[in-house]
């Protein structure tokens, strides 16, 4: 029996009616054509679904869409500013931190979530917020040199 | 595949209750779900009601009373335990266990009463706060009751929680002087289950340095978290030493009834326990004579 159910993403307001079993990640790339968000194991141990939940890094995978009324939701898609990429974007671009892409928008998530909680993190604090995320790519060492080079430019920024 | 249930989402404690009545055993409760949804979608667990009490935020707390001791409500996240200034001060063993706990983004959604309820038997909350000599509370239609977290889990995935029941707290009484407690834990990546842990509280005499108390308590090494007391016996009333921990270790990796999968042999579990029962009542016993 499907129920309503408002979701609140990138600023957007969204009424839906769907079933209560549906996942989040699967509203948000199935009824609302937000791609971005990455399913990668569907079983919670990738975090390549990584979206933010009232700020939170979550894993949208392990997440009902029912629980997520009432939450502002961003999603990779929400953080460009048109034509002008975040700093973590372009950060990730210049370190050569993605080659397939595909945990990328996860991991991107889950790194604005730690800099806008600390944005002067050490290289280990990044290793422990980002050891949810695996890459079969890139060994990892670029994604946080990225995060780092972001940090970096936010700080200058936030001057 | 997930199957087709039906939801509601009560805002109450006394609105949960009163459904969980109405449709018995064949409703769950959906906390954080961050354990459930894998049993759903793997087809293990197929409520047809499902309870989803993440919205009861009367349920979200960690209070602190210096006679009391630690209060945590049910549905507390494990990324709020682990970065409560409250609990990093008086029980950092919590806040540290949660730190290694899968990832942040499991932590930023699923509960400790949801990871309790579960009773994974590799586990990390449960030996922490058996060691910690915690209880839990639970209320059902017939009142509340409480009962030590040590006597809450019965076997693999089963605990005392009645049906009617909801878990609404955890309680951590203060320590007593001159306790250390560590737990540490064997797994292959950072925030895996255990492969084995272990969780020790050591207490020192007032008047000594000998072992008042020691609680020894092991993760992933038998159905339930379980206490290891011939090891326990082992450093209780004695002046603590390097041969003692190592003997200890040894009673313990004997007494543990862990198994083999494709993770690990139960002799290299057994193995496992003797390595991490020394080490980590050895770190327990620096930190009790720091205290």
């Amino acid at each position: 029996m499907k129920k309503e159910l408002n979701l609140t993403i990138n600023g957007e307001a969204y009424e839906l009616f769907i079933e209560p079993k549906r996942l989040l990640v699967d509203v948000l790339r199935n009824e609302l054509g937000l791609t971005g968000t990455k399913k990668g194991c569907n079983c919670g141990a990738c975090a390549a679904c990584t979206v933010l939940l009232d700020g939170k890094a979550v894993k949208s995978c392990s997440i009902l869409a029912m629980q997520a009324s009432a939450r502002n939701i961003t999603t990779i898609e929400g953080l460009a500013d048109g034509p002008n990429l975040h700093p973590l974007q372009q950060s990730f671009i210049d370190h050569w931190a993605f080659q397939c892409g595909f945990c990328t928008p996860g991991q991107i998530m889950a790194a604005k979530a730690l800099l806008d909680e600390n944005l002067k993190p050490t290289a280990e604090e990044v290793k422990l917020a980002m050891d949810g995320h695996l890459c079969r790519c890139t060994g990892y060492n670029m994604i946080v040199e990225a995060i780092l080079g972001a940090a970096q430019k936010l700080q200058q920024e936030a001057k | 595949m997930i199957k087709d249930f039906k939801y509601f989402a009560p805002k109450t404690v006394e609105e949960a209750l009163t459904l969980l009545t109405k449709y018995k055993e064949n409703c769950k409760i959906i906390a954080g779900g961050q354990s459930m949804l894998i049993l759903m979608k793997q087809g293990l667990i197929a409520p047809k009601y499902l309870i989803d009490i993440k919205g009861i935020t009367t349920l979200d707390y960690v209070n602190y009373d210096k006679n009391e001791g630690l209060r945590i409500g049910s549905l507390t996240t494990h990324r709020t335990i682990e970065t409560s200034p409250t609990i990093r001060n008086g029980f950092s063993v919590l806040a540290e266990m949660e730190r290694n706990l899968a990832s942040v983004e499991t932590r930023n959604w699923g509960t400790i009463g949801g990871n309790l309820c579960h009773a994974d038997p590799a586990g990390d909350p449960a030996p922490v706060l058996i060691a910690l000599e915690g209880k839990l509370k639970m209320v059902g239609p017939n009142g509340e009751r409480t009962m030590a977290v040590e006597d809450f889990f019965k076997d693999y995935f089963e605990t005392a929680l009645q049906a009617d029941e909801i878990l609404t707290e955890i309680q951590v009484p203060n320590p007593p002087p001159r306790t250390g407690t560590v737990y540490r834990k064997f797994s292959l990546l950072e925030g895996d289950y255990a492969l084995v842990s272990a969780a020790v509280s050591i207490t020192l005499g007032s008047k000594d340095d000998t072992c008042s108390d020691a609680r020894i308590v092991l993760g992933a090494a038998a159905p339930v978290p379980m206490r290891a007391e011939r090891a326990e016996k082992v450093l209780i009333g004695k002046e603590l030493k390097d041969t003692l921990l190592q003997e200890a270790g040894k009673a313990a990796s004997e007494e543990a009834r862990p198994i083999a999968d494709m993770h690990a042999s139960e002799e290299y579990r057994r193995e496992l326990v003797g390595v991490l029962v020394k080490r980590v009542a050895g770190e327990a016993w620096e930190r009790a004579k720091r205290a």
